[in-house]
């Protein structure tokens, strides 16, 4: 490989563009399936109809804007942190022209009705093969990366990021086993309760290691920079990443409380799960507590808002989950719309909190300007967005409190207090107020989106010189 | 619960191997020093107005407390 003089930025530009645009389609699918449930005349075709546009809406935030935000970030941070430019340019643009092949294929596919019915894995076979190679190239760009490091040391957040890349091709191996009949269908390769097992071990180990674990190495990367200190402890960095990644694997059956699964598999993954509030926060105060002595720069500064905002719903999030996988309370949360809160907290709040944040740190520096086009819309972004995911999983919480408590209340003679469908009539109103929290959500990052075209308009795209690393010229 | 014969020896094996990793990076020193790299990261420059061509230079704004936007 020849040495270039400059960082390979044009796939993190690539990337980190398409992850506003992608954040935007996804958020707005889900602003109208949520209005769905308000109005269901608002199902207006089969392919517009709930039933399709969830999953689509599903994939689109994790994989679309999520996958692009990682994929920008970790390209971005091992450059960076190793001094040298991206392993192979060719398999980098592979893995970002292949990336959008697989959320146009998913865009088309889940309205036409072509699914797997796994949740979180619904594309179908011949996508999921495309996948497949460009997670390989993926990991071949990253690891490759990392082996012709300029430093001995490799940065805490490329263990994040590097843990995230092999298990996921690990959970994507096994979950996505299937048996092609036609292009666009095929059987899973296990069925019934063996089906769910794998798909639920699957289905929590992308929670952990997707929708985590890379978020984390996010986090140690742009917190200190941002922030200009560094991370408030890095051996506890390090243990946080030891930790999590021995305990991780085994949460998942607390996705299947009180189902065919047998007790003790549910008991095993409820502990899992309880031991893992131990590294989340433990990685959680390691993040907040960077700030200290810094603590006046969230005055002004949106991007430390964002970011720091996002750790204190990784917090609660890592809080709430635990308590949830607790087979008592489980019994009242699960189906409901508390279900739904949880996933948003950590998904607005944590995940795309964090990765707001960053793209706002990384979008000047990818187009050589100062700062963002205004600070101002930055900061009124943070209030909407923060408004938005309160409104959101506050309502959420109350609807599945009160969904848990209508279902299982029973009169003297034993038979049900309530039908399920008086539980929808009460819940309409906190679908009103998610759908109100949601839209506040996208009207955040269409703010975001003027401000980068503001910014971005008339700029040349940038691509800054490679540094040797500091003290190695002293 | 045959399923259970696939997910627990491969949940076994990646931890041998995660340990084997974690071996690896005990014995080739990545955590001899648990405080430098902390500061090394914010040792590197990418702000582009720093780094860039000269004429992307300015003069730093306000006593040289530059905002990092």
């Amino acid at each position: 490989m020849d040495n270039p003089s400059t960082y390979n930025y044009k796939v993190v530009r690539q990337f980190a563009v398409m992850t506003v645009v992608w954040g935007i389609v996804g958020m707005l699918v889900g602003v109208i399936i949520a209005a769905q449930l308000v109005w269901p005349e608002l199902n207006l075709a089969e392919w517009l109809g709930y039933g399709r546009l969830r999953p689509l809406h599903t994939n689109a935030v994790i994989f679309a804007f999520g996958g692009c935000a990682l994929f920008a970030t970790s390209y971005y941070v091992v450059q960076r942190t190793c001094h040298t430019a991206l392993f192979s340019p060719g398999l980098a643009a592979f893995t970002f022209w292949g990336w959008q092949l697989v959320i146009v294929l998913a865009a088309v596919t889940l309205p036409l009705g072509i699914t797997t019915s796994k949740e979180y894995a619904e594309l179908e076979w011949p996508i999921d093969i495309l996948i497949t190679l460009v997670w390989v190239a993926y990991a071949v760009v990253f690891f490759g990366t990392i082996m012709k490091r300029k430093v001995p040391h490799i940065y805490v957040a490329n263990w994040f990021y590097g843990g995230f890349i092999l298990t996921v091709a690990l959970l994507h191996l096994v979950n996505s086993c299937a048996i092609p009949v036609t292009l666009t269908k095929s059987y899973s390769c296990y069925a019934g309760v063996q089906d769910a097992m794998v798909q639920w071990w699957y289905g929590h180990n992308a929670v952990g290691f997707f929708l985590t674990a890379g978020f984390l190495g996010m986090m140690y990367y742009f917190v200190p920079k941002q922030a200009g200190r560094p991370v408030y402890s890095y051996r506890l960095s390090v243990v946080h990443f030891w930790a999590l990644i021995f305990t991780y694997m085994w949460a998942g059956p607390h996705h299947l409380h009180y189902t065919a699964l047998p007790d003790w598999t549910q008991s095993v993954g409820m502990i899992f799960s309880l031991v893992l509030l131990a590294p989340s926060w433990g990685g959680m105060i390691n993040g907040i507590m960077t700030m200290s002595g810094a603590w006046h720069k969230l005055r002004d500064d949106p991007i430390l808002k964002f970011l720091i905002t996002s750790l204190s719903f990784y917090g609660m999030s890592t809080f709430e989950g635990p308590m949830m996988s607790i087979k008592t309370v489980n019994a009242l949360s699960h189906y409901t719309d508390w279900t739904v809160g949880h996933v948003h907290s950590g998904a607005l709040g944590w995940v795309a909190f964090i990765s707001i944040g960053s793209i706002y740190y990384l979008i000047p520096r990818l187009f050589g300007k100062e700062q963002m086009y205004s600070i101002k819309l930055m900061t009124a972004h943070f209030w909407i967005a923060t408004i938005g995911v309160v409104l959101y999983i506050a309502s959420m919480w109350i609807a599945g409190v009160m969904q848990g408590l209508m279902w299982r209340a029973t009169n003297p003679d034993g038979t049900l207090t309530y039908a399920f469908v008086e539980s929808v009539k009460a819940t309409y109103p906190y679908w009103a107020i998610r759908f109100l929290g949601g839209l506040m959500f996208l009207t955040g990052m269409l703010l975001m989106a003027w401000n980068i075209w503001k910014t971005v308009a008339g700029a040349k795209a940038y691509d800054a010189p490679v540094l040797a690393p500091a003290g190695q010229h002293a | 619960m045959e399923i259970l014969y696939l997910l627990i020896p491969l949940s076994v094996v990646l931890v041998f191997l995660i340990g084997l990793v974690f071996w690896w990076s005990l014995r080739s020193g990545q955590y001899d020093d648990l405080e430098g790299p902390g500061y090394r990261v914010l040792m590197d420059d990418d702000r582009p107005d720093s780094s860039g061509p000269p004429e992307r230079r300015a003069a730093p704004e306000n006593g040289g407390e530059r905002p990092r936007n």
